[in-house]
């Protein structure tokens, strides 16, 4: 079928799904969500294809009960989850009771080890991000966390999920979820004040 | 060490509940023992400062528009047109 027959299909009944619309609407924005969520071009455009070829053959499920670009982003959702599980698999070796806040912390007295030490950083409360410079160093930090603490980190602030969410997708233990956020942010001020 | 005085120098545990507090409310106990570490702690009050700082920079970026980002190149959404008119 060529390209002008595609393009000039009757107008659906709302919600219908249109297949063959879904790259010109929603690639994008498909592909933008996917790489704000891995940080990774080639995995962020595989997963969109993948979403699309899913959702080819789930098309008879659809329920029309909420718009095709939610019910194509949900689908890139789990995908996604899926990959954050497959990087965090090669993490189980580290155990969660080898405290690396200790780095940061006297372990006798939970003093910060004069290193660590926040200091003022003089950009603290002004305008987020208007600084280029900061961004980019935010950006840089949040790269070097470990996967399992990204995958974490980036699903509470990224997409706001509930805390039993998160523990349930990514297998953490209710416990473990907030030392992980306690990690992470450690880990990512002492970064950002390190480099700024 | 009395247990006030472990509160007052334990900034490691000052700092967990610094973070579980912006994502879930404490208990009454772990409340009073943040309390009391805040302020005799000018250096936790610093952090705290500066971690609720991190998480608005941190929503700013993953809220902010799409068009700043990477966009497909034309031939990928190509072959991905194809391989979807392939399959109907």
């Amino acid at each position: 079928m060529s390209q002008a027959e595609v393009t000039n299909d009757q107008p659906a009944r709302a919600f219908e799904p249109e297949p063959r619309h879904w790259v010109e609407r929603y690639a994008d924005h498909l592909y933008s969500y996917a790489f704000d969520r891995l940080n990774h071009e080639e995995q962020a455009r595989d997963l969109v294809q993948e979403t699309f070829l899913a959702a080819l053959e789930k098309v008879g499920q659809f329920q029309g009960n909420s718009s095709e670009r939610t019910w194509l982003t949900a689908i890139l959702k789990y995908k996604i989850i899926d990959v954050y599980r497959k990087r965090n698999s090669g993490l189980r070796t580290q155990r969660i009771d080898e405290e690396p806040e200790l780095e940061f912390f006297e372990q006798s007295n939970g003093h910060w080890k004069e290193a660590y030490c926040p200091r003022q950083m003089g950009v603290e409360g002004g305008d987020p991000l208007v600084n280029k410079e900061l961004a980019a160093i935010l950006k840089k930090c949040l790269q070097k966390l470990p996967a399992l603490w990204l995958s974490v980190f980036t699903m509470k602030h990224m997409d706001d999920a509930a805390t039993e969410t998160i523990c349930k997708e990514l297998k953490v233990t209710p416990g473990n979820f907030w030392v992980i956020i306690h990690r992470a942010k450690l880990n990512l001020r002492a970064c950002i004040q390190k480099s700024w | 060490m009395g247990v006030i005085k472990k509160i007052q120098h334990d900034c490691r545990h000052a700092t967990y509940l610094i973070e579980k507090r912006q994502h879930t409310s404490l208990t009454i106990k772990e409340r009073m023992q943040l309390g009391i570490h805040l302020w005799g702690c000018s250096v936790c009050r610093l952090y705290q400062r500066q971690s609720r700082w991190i998480n608005r920079m941190l929503h700013t970026l993953f809220h902010s528009p799409e068009d700043t980002k990477g966009k497909l190149s034309d031939e990928f959404k190509q072959e991905l047109q194809q391989k979807i008119d392939d399959r109907l």
